[in-house]
């Protein structure tokens, strides 16, 4: 068995209340280290204030050659942008 | 620079007509400066060669830490010491930034550990040499951060998705570090003969070791051709050494100091200064372990390695142990 310690991922949440992202991975133990080791190696500048990790063999991905098929859905339905639709300069802002 | 001789896999640039399909979409791909994410396709060699280029620039990141981490407890002030701390802490983060953007091309942490205290991997030239006065807490983080600055903020574009995100993070605490060590340096320029001398000597032991940071020239060299089209290289060694030369000329006259070469002159028809390049066997000797402290930085990293590993293995077995716990509680 390896004896390296298991991957996280590390997700912060910055001041101005925006979602979490993903900074960065690290290695520890379990997650409690996990989260002390995110905030010495991703906080040490005031980034964030709040640090998700999560085991990174829990992460499922999509894989890049299912770019095609997987979106698209989406790029027939240009309609969904709202300067798919004409509205004329009379009607003021919309 | 912190990568300095990473050996380029492969055999040079190919034509288009040489490529494959994969691989001529691939290098559209970093032509049209889209970034290469882990699971795209990607050649063996691009892969290899990023491995060697990125675990070299997180080793010397981590033995970096040695020379610098040497004047922690002598620090002349409370406040010098806080901020030397500081410097050095940061070190260890971005070699963990750079292992982890390693690590998502397929290698582990381990076999990178293992690779650098085996002496396969290297680190930069530059640690190989002693801080022997406070003064060379100042010369190492104007010059050696200083030349580390000028190769990574144009690798902040490079195509490889997670080293390009990783040196982003690096060049915004970097700048932090070049400031503290000119700093120093102003503190001791203004000070009494005594500190004007150790600052000069820092600047002489300091300079031509900080101009063979960059690595001999590679214009010629096919491999850098390479990993100039693979931009995993953005600059020529000797355009980045040049831009470092010139940058620093007025840094070091503000601080009334001298550089240690006589043959620096400004060159008007070039728009820039002539230099006397470093020793070039000096440096080969350096890579080759032979330099002042190559010994004693390997022992210190192993004995960190070694040493640390009940306290590795003793929190692996705690979680697992907490882990069983857990699961037979539910």
């Amino acid at each position: 068995m390896s004896k390296e310690w298991p991957l996280w991922e590390v997700f912060i949440r910055g001041q101005h209340g925006l979602s979490h992202r993903h900074v960065g991975s690290l290695h520890a133990p379990d997650e409690e280290m996990a989260i002390k080791n995110a905030r010495d190696v991703y906080t040490r500048r005031n980034e964030g204030v709040s640090i998700w990790v999560v085991e990174a063999r829990h992460i499922a991905a999509s894989s890049p050659e299912e770019k095609g098929p997987l979106y698209e859905p989406s790029n027939s339905k240009v309609y969904r942008h709202p300067t798919f639709f004409d509205i004329p300069d009379d009607v003021g802002h919309m | 620079m912190y990568a300095q001789l990473v050996k380029t896999a492969g055999t040079g640039v190919k034509t288009r007509e040489e490529m494959s399909d994969e691989e001529r979409n691939f290098q559209d791909r970093v032509d049209r400066d889209e970034k290469i994410e882990p699971k795209d396709w990607m050649p063996d060699d691009y892969r290899a060669t990023l491995i060697r280029q990125i675990g070299q620039h997180a080793h010397s990141e981590i033995v970096g830490q040695l020379p610098e981490g040497n004047w922690i407890t002598r620090a002349p002030t409370l406040e010098r010491k806080a901020i030397l701390l500081a410097k050095v802490q940061d070190e260890a983060g971005h070699g963990l930034y750079l292992y982890g953007a390693a690590e998502t091309l397929g290698v582990t942490r381990d076999e990178l550990t293992e690779e650098l205290l085996s002496g396969r991997m290297k680190y930069s030239s530059i640690f190989n040499y002693p801080t022997l006065n406070w003064a060379d807490i100042g010369a190492v983080g104007w010059l050696v951060d200083g030349a580390a600055i000028m190769n990574q903020v144009p690798l902040q574009r490079t195509s490889y998705g997670p080293y390009s995100r990783a040196m982003i993070r690096i060049c915004k605490e970097e700048s932090f570090h070049q400031r503290q060590g000119y700093d120093i340096m102003m503190k001791m320029a203004a000070g009494n003969d005594a500190q004007r001398r150790m600052a000069q000597d820092a600047l002489n032991r300091f300079w031509y070791p900080s101009l063979m940071m960059f690595g001999p020239s590679d214009k010629d060299s096919v491999h850098s051709a390479q990993s100039l089209a693979w931009k995993i290289k953005i600059d020529t060694n000797d355009e980045l050494r040049q831009r470092f030369v010139d940058q620093t000329v007025p840094q070091a006259k503000y601080l009334g100091l001298t550089i240690p070469d006589e043959h620096l002159k400004w060159n008007e028809d070039r728009g820039a200064h002539d230099f006397s390049e470093p020793d070039w066997t000096e440096f080969f000797n350096v890579i080759k372990g032979k330099g002042p402290c190559n010994v004693e930085r390997m022992e210190a990293r192993v004995k960190a390695w070694e040493d640390g590993a009940w306290v590795r293995d003793g929190l692996m077995a705690h979680a697992r142990k907490k882990t069983a716990a857990r699961t037979a509680a539910e």
